[in-house]
């Protein structure tokens, strides 16, 4: 049975609230038909749950669907695909231990028969679908050998197995390299022929590209909507945050000092066993930032924790201000003035359970400013609490509250907070505004540019060309455990970091 | 020695039914991302309860008919308690660990209470009897070992490739491997997480009951309070074990029957050799295998002991 096609689709009045949110406050949003809309926010502005309502996940707590002028109700994902609209999650929807095939005949319940699964209708629906939108699919391979970008192709392919012709994508390039971003974004174009799209990002270049009609949700409300060609880029990011947003750049190219900070040779083993980092070698002076760009899982991760103690190097030399940190514990890598913002902030750059303030002396609450006779002191505590929720703009209700419920700008602020009012000789700054808006962003940087001032020498790894282009002196390219190549950052450019970054090493 | 080897098989096969009846049970709670402590408690409520029809219908019914009654009542009785479990931690998102602790005790306990208010003391029923299999069973070695038990000794190695078939190749095993792993994945599939985690517990619970069963009826033909002494938390031991495939249940199961067998053989024969140390030894050779096996985390259901709730945010 093929559902009525989809020729408009209207959300009236939709109110959803979380205790203590409310995530979306009466949107009113028209998707029109065979055409790329971009529902463009901030992080927290509510865009995926204003999704995932239209997906049947979340019940509103007010407002309605209407379908073609009717109004309808999806109690669960199964009604939405019963209508054609399949939604692709910004956090993969497939488990990781089954093959493809076997993801998506999860979701197709023709193939279920009572004694056995019809693998082979799934097959070659999968063969079917990929074929004619050019997705080259795997079906036996399992979910986890494949890469995001493979995963990626697979829930596009799953999506349109279950019948969708209303297709929604969050924040699909979020993991993707810059080459399969754009690949991406042709593909989609080329799809929106035959389908409707919802495309949520908060990438406006992406939006540009693809989108035709745009609209923008500020704090769970809906804030504008447009074509995309009567409106710059920089018009939709002054509405999409509220004010003007201009990026800082590193725009000071000398005045570097000694080398601060110096890797030679560094050998490291990732967790599966293989070395990861391949005689790594580097050179941070004081009052440079190092940019080091990649495709995340290229031993960015070791490299990061084999310079905070956190992991054992087989060989190399690690020298902070001529002292060797190689191998030492985290104790004596902190102690010798090296700071660390972790690439996942909930579970390693904060104890979620603890209070702000507790966490902003977690490095140092047994030395002797925060502590005596092995008794804390509270009140020094608080008042540096208080100190650095000011000088940081941690908005929090009070420094009482827990930090695991802060929002993700917040968060990291919080650790940036901690890390940098110790006073660091360097610092190791590991992708630092990943999942954040554009406001946190801002403000990170400019505490990095500052740092760099001040002659700390910054280590940082991103996989953000313009962050990385925007903020470092020299960029370094990290490819399969090895440096390819490290170039001055004024002559970088981002198709030549794209492909230096997927290991082209053409001149 | 040959014969001692043999005798070592031969007592050792039908010993591992109980565990790998629950072990199975077990594996599937665990695959849908619940384990159930309480699997102890459930073979005790079993066991207890598939005593009750052979003792007190001896001689209204065929022995066999109300063998197996007792046996439908213990499976209905363990699927009972499996749904509670469900509704304790699925709905109602309580803690898995302690509230399997608390359905263990409540089995356990109920099944000693009643039986020394209906029954009393120690009282031994005729039970399952051995059915050779003809033919087969008077094949040299082989016979005796494999094809010289009773029927349900037959039915819990059958279930091994059916428990294989139901978990790999049905859709129903499909959506047990996907709530157990990525709930949220499953969810937005259309998969209703919370029903298949039920229909998953009532199964492990209706085969703990049948390993209870097996207990009283068939390997010692009498009840007793302590008669399941930890079996139940053997095989959830051996669902980690066997990397929660129903194979390496099998393995694990016959591996610690096989060395229970081996001590009890030890003292049978008299061997020169301390016998706390040779009671000892299936327990530590469990342990010594669990902390060496291999730990690959693509196996395991990773959502294992997470309450889902579709309303959370991410």
């Amino acid at each position: 049975m093929r559902p009525e096609p989809i020729r408009t689709l209207e959300l009236r009045g939709i109110t959803k609230r979380f205790p203590g949110v409310l995530a979306c406050d009466g949107i009113n949003l028209d998707v029109p038909e065979h055409s790329v809309l971009a529902l463009v926010g901030e992080n927290g502005a509510g865009k995926t749950t204003l999704m995932n309502i239209l997906m049947g996940l979340y019940q509103p707590d007010e407002g309605s669907i209407l379908l073609n002028g009717r109004d309808v109700k999806f109690r669960s994902p199964n009604d939405a695909f019963g209508h054609g609209i399949g939604m692709v999650h910004q956090h993969f929807m497939l488990v990781p231990n089954m093959t493809v095939v076997e993801n998506i005949a999860l979701g197709m319940k023709e193939t279920h028969k009572t004694f056995g699964l019809d693998l082979k209708q799934v097959r070659r629906r999968i063969l079917e679908i990929s074929e004619r939108h050019e997705l080259p699919v795997q079906p036996d391979a399992f979910v986890w050998q494949l890469s995001v970008g493979e995963q990626q192709r697979v829930e596009l392919v799953k999506t349109l197995c279950l019948g969708a012709r209303f297709l929604i994508l969050d924040e699909p390039t979020s993991e993707l390299t810059p080459q399969e971003t754009d690949e991406l974004i042709v593909l989609l174009k080329k799809m929106s022929d035959e389908l409707s799209i919802i495309f949520i990002s908060h990438k406006l270049h992406e939006v540009k590209a693809l989108s035709d009609t745009v609209s923008i949700l500020r704090h769970g409300r809906m804030v504008f909507r447009g074509n995309t060609a009567d409106h710059s880029s920089s018009d939709l990011a002054a509405l999409m945050t509220g004010h003007e947003v201009n990026l800082p750049r590193n725009e000071c190219g000398d005045g570097c000092g000694d080398v601060l900070l110096e890797i030679r040779d560094l050998r490291v083993r990732s967790d599966r066993g293989y070395m990861a980092l391949d005689g790594v070698s580097l050179d941070v002076r004081a009052g440079e930032i190092l940019g080091v760009a990649g495709v995340s899982g290229n031993g960015q991760r070791e490299l990061a924790d084999t310079l905070n103690g956190l992991r054992r190097a087989e060989s190399g030399t690690v020298l902070l201000g001529g002292k060797q940190l190689l191998n030492r514990s985290p104790r004596d890598v902190i102690d010798s003035g090296m700071g660390y913002i972790p690439e996942d902030r909930n579970t390693e750059g904060i104890v979620p359970s603890f209070s702000i303030k507790e966490n902003l002396v977690l490095k140092d609450f047994a030395a002797g400013t925060f502590s005596a006779l092995s008794f804390l002191r509270l009140g020094t505590i608080r008042r540096n609490a208080d100190n650095l929720k000011k000088r940081f703009d941690i908005r929090c209700p009070s420094t009482d509250t827990a930090a695991g419920s802060l929002s993700g700008g917040n968060i990291q602020k919080v650790i940036l907070a901690r890390e940098l009012a110790r006073g660091p000789k360097a610092l190791v700054a590991v992708y630092p505004t990943r999942g954040l808006d554009m406001g946190a962003e801002e403000f990170i940087h400019n505490q990095l540019l500052e740092r760099r001032r001040e002659g700390v020498a910054i280590l940082l790894i991103s996989e953000e060309l313009e962050e990385i282009m925007n903020l470092s002196d020299r960029i370094a390219v990290i490819y399969k455990g090895r440096i390819l190549k490290i170039i001055p950052g004024g002559e970088a450019t981002k198709k030549g970091l794209g492909m230096l970054m997927a290991g082209v090493m053409d001149e | 020695m040959v014969n001692f080897l043999t005798n070592i098989l031969i007592l050792g096969v039908p010993f591992s039914v109980a565990l790998l009846l629950a072990g199975l049970g077990e594996m599937f709670n665990q695959r849908a991302g619940v384990f159930n402590l309480g699997c102890e408690g459930i073979m005790a409520m079993g066991a207890f309860l598939a005593f009750m029809p052979p003792y007190f219908l001896a001689g209204s019914m065929p022995a066999g008919m109300a063998n197996l009654v007792g046996i439908l009542v213990a499976m209905a009785a363990g699927a009972l308690m499996g749904l509670v479990f469900a509704l304790v931690t699925v709905t109602f998102r309580a803690p898995q660990g302690i509230a399997g602790i608390g359905l263990h005790m409540l089995g356990w306990g109920t099944a000693g209470t009643l039986f020394r208010h209906f029954v009393g003391g120690v009282t031994g029923v005729p039970g399952i009897q051995t059915l050779p299999i003809p033919f087969l069973s008077g094949i040299p070695f082989l016979g005796p070992v494999l094809f010289n038990h009773n029927p349900l000794v037959y039915l819990a190695f059958l279930l091994v490739p059916a428990a294989w078939y139901l978990l790999f190749k049905t859709p129903w095993g499909l959506k047990v491997r996907s709530v157990g792993t990525y709930p949220r994945a499953a969810d937005t599939m259309g998969i209703n997480v919370n029903r298949v985690r039920y229909q998953a517990l009532a199964l492990g619970g209706a085969m703990a009951g049948l390993a209870g069963a097996y207990l009283s009826l068939a390997q010692a033909k009498m009840f007793a309070d302590d008669l399941v002494a930890g079996r139940g938390f053997i095989a959830v031991a051996l669902v980690y074990f066997g990397r929660w495939h129903p194979v390496g249940i099998l393995g694990g199961a016959l591996l610690f029957s096989l060395a229970q067998s081996l001590q009890l053989s030890i003292q049978v024969a008299g061997i020169d050799f301390p016998y706390e140390f040779a009671v000892m030894l299936p327990y530590v050779l469990v342990i010594v295998v669990l902390a060496l096996s291999g730990k690959s985390k693509m196996a395991s259901p990773t959502d294992l002991g997470k309450p889902y709730n579709r309303e959370q945010r991410v």
